[in-house]
């Protein structure tokens, strides 16, 4: 059996330039993880403030011996924002695709098929390989049977599993930060930079229910895919991926590596998580094809 | 005299036979519909056509000069995907004249397998720039693409210079405040989705509770979505329109209850270079289609007329959601 490696997905958040620094400094120096994708897929506006830090980022991780992919806008529309995502897909480095947007400049290389991509199934995984995907990080929403159901008939690529973080649930053309702060998206203030893990939604009896970055709206429950590795890859998943939030990430991978390795067992790795101070209720539902927000035992 | 302008093509929703009929009959160009599975985006009991039915829609559509579509545009099921692939085995037997669909598989199949049957792209496969458009175009023959509900009519109309398709946009119903395709607020709260079984916020998973203070609670999936004082006419929990607290503040946060309509920008998205503007509303009653469609069938002839748009708003406003309205992202102070 393949060893099930990890991987640290794209930030979601409007994090400083000095904190991403620091950020992927430790996870270059300590992190268990494999690979690291890097690159702003939520806000188009947000992206001239961090163009410095990628390229320090992507040195250091790959001194360290990740593999650095550079993930493309999920929803981009705007001309800057369009010319970014072929620039990037135009390169020969490896990326992401998050939006069909990036497909035509790509031309055949090879990618990633990001989260936001709607591929649900069988076929539609089979068409973006033949144009060149390599791997596939499945919508959240897909439940486990369906995945090993395109997986199977997609030998070929490599399956990456959300397993930690926030689920992101949709995106929009309205900056909800903006609105809730009484701003339009086009003068936001980037006000969205106050919530470093998302703006807690609740319902009118104070439950937990959402988070909002943005245009991008999560769950507030912090998804946790705490499996085997002989679970995984009875699903025909060969990796996961840590979705990154302010706490302690490098810790957050070891709890996975140490699942994957067999050296922790199931529950044990759902009480050291216990202990650490998730950005909200852990959930796991969508594995199984129920609600997402549920915790369902595995 | 100014030169009389190509009239905007009219595509009005059919979720039943009788719907059908109603929609020709008041002066649809077009009608779209779905066959009663999980293949249609409005997957809801009593709803939608029999493939016997359609065949007969097909025959009443065709037999008045409109045209009918057929809508295939959830994302087909893992190991299922026969069920999509059937739909379009059906729409091209019973003479549709053309799918929508947003699934690559769905595309694929449909363009390989019916080379000559007009493909248009459904607004759940959120394509809205000229890469993503062409994309589609190129590899599937896609003839026209069903906007997704985030550009405004500046932006429509840059994209129509550089696209090479038709593009269709919606101006009236239901509002998605989400990139439609791109949302799955639903399975979270409910298990079931748009993308993957072709309901939002479904109706099975609505309760509503009476509180001790005599207010009505709304509850989606055991989720609170909104809240009514007593006497206050009590909306339908959609998640994206609900009330909740963020920053200690209570309120709207995605979106009010509203439902869009955009009667106001028929000029603007005329001269925008849309081809065709669409209603919302498979889930309406005869007597709304009725309404509705008759009011924009006159809107587009005045337009095509004198290049002016009737004062449609205020005789469409009793049909819209709670009475309240929105032109939504059409206005860029929207966002």
């Amino acid at each position: 059996m393949a060893k099930i490696e990890l991987a640290l997905g794209p930030c979601f958040f409007n994090w400083s330039a000095e904190r991403f620094a620091d950020f992927y400094a430790r996870i270059a120096d300590e992190a268990a993880v494999d690979r690291v994708y890097l690159g702003e897929v939520v806000c188009g506006k947000r992206m001239p403030f961090l163009n410095k830090v990628w390229p320090e980022a992507v040195d250091r991780l790959t001194r360290a011996g990740k593999t650095v992919v550079l993930s493309t806008l999920a929803l981009p529309a705007k001309g800057p924002e369009r010319r970014a995502v072929m620039e990037l897909a135009e390169q020969d480095l490896p990326i992401e695709i998050n939006d069909l947007s990036a497909l035509p400049a790509r031309a055949g290389r090879p990618f990633v098929a990001g989260p936001f991509l709607n591929v649900y199934n069988e076929s539609s995984l089979a068409h973006l390989a033949e144009q060149g995907a390599t791997d596939w990080c499945p919508p959240v929403e897909l439940p486990l049977s369906s995945i090993e159901t395109a997986a199977a008939a997609n030998p070929g690529v490599t399956v990456e599993l959300f397993a930690f973080g926030r689920l992101p649930l949709a995106l929009s053309g309205r900056c909800y930060h903006a609105r809730a702060h009484g701003l339009s998206k086009d003068s936001c203030q980037f006000v969205c930079d106050r919530d470093p893990d998302g703006m807690e939604v609740e319902t009118l009896e104070g439950e937990r229910f959402l988070a909002v970055n943005g245009i991008q709206t999560l769950s507030s429950g912090c998804q946790l895919a705490s499996l085997t590795a002989a679970d995984l890859a009875q699903s025909g998943t060969g990796r996961l991926r840590l979705s990154p939030h302010t706490l302690d990430m490098v810790e957050v991978a070891g709890h996975y590596r140490a699942l994957l390795d067999g050296e922790c067992s199931v529950e044990e790795t759902a009480a050291r998580f216990r202990e650490m101070p998730l950005p909200g209720a852990a959930c796991n539902g969508y594995l199984t094809g129920e609600a997402g927000w549920r915790a369902v035992a595995q | 005299m100014p030169a009389r302008r190509k009239r905007l093509e009219l595509v009005c929703p059919a979720g039943t036979p009788a719907a059908l009929r109603t929609a020709v009959d008041a002066g649809a160009d077009t009608v779209y519909c779905g066959l009663n599975n999980e293949t249609n985006a409005r997957n809801f009991p009593g709803l939608n056509f029999s493939e016997n039915e359609l065949a007969t829609a097909v025959r009443y559509a065709h037999g008045k000069g409109a045209k009918l579509l057929l809508a295939v545009n959830t994302f087909a099921r893992a190991g299922a995907t026969a069920i999509w692939t059937r739909a379009v085995d059906v729409a091209q037997a019973c003479g549709a004249d053309a799918v929508i669909a947003a699934d690559l598989a769905v595309l694929d199949y449909a363009a390989k397998r019916y080379p000559d049957l007009r493909l248009h792209l459904s607004v759940q496969a959120a394509a809205n720039t000229p890469e993503a458009i062409g994309y589609y175009q190129k590899t599937f023959g896609v003839r026209r693409v069903v906007l997704p509900r985030v550009l405004s009519v500046e932006e429509i109309a840059r994209l129509n210079q550089e696209v090479a398709v038709e593009t269709e946009a919606f101006v009236f119903g239901g509002l998605c405040v989400m990139t439609e395709g791109r949302c799955a607020l639903s399975s979270y709260a409910t298990g079931k989705s748009p993308n993957l079984t072709g309901v939002c916020s479904p109706p099975d998973h609505v309760v509503y509770e009476k509180t001790p203070d005599r207010r009505l609670l709304a509850r989606l999936g055991g989720f609170t979505v909104d809240r009514f004082d007593e006497g206050e006419a009590a909306g339908y929990p959609t998640l994206c329109k609900g009330q909740f607290c963020a920053k200690g503040k209570a309120g709207y946060l995605f979106e009010d209850p509203v439902s869009l309509n955009a009667a106001a920008l028929l000029p603007g998205l005329q001269e925008a270079g849309v081809t065709a503007v669409k209603i919302e509303g498979r889930q309406r009653g005869k007597a709304y289609i009725g309404s509705v469609v008759r009011a924009f069938r006159r809107a587009v002839e005045d337009l095509a007329g004198d290049g002016k748009a009737n004062d449609l708003a205020e005789a469409l406003t009793a049909l819209t959601e709670g009475g309240r309205q929105t032109t939504g992202a059409y206005r860029k102070t929207w966002r």
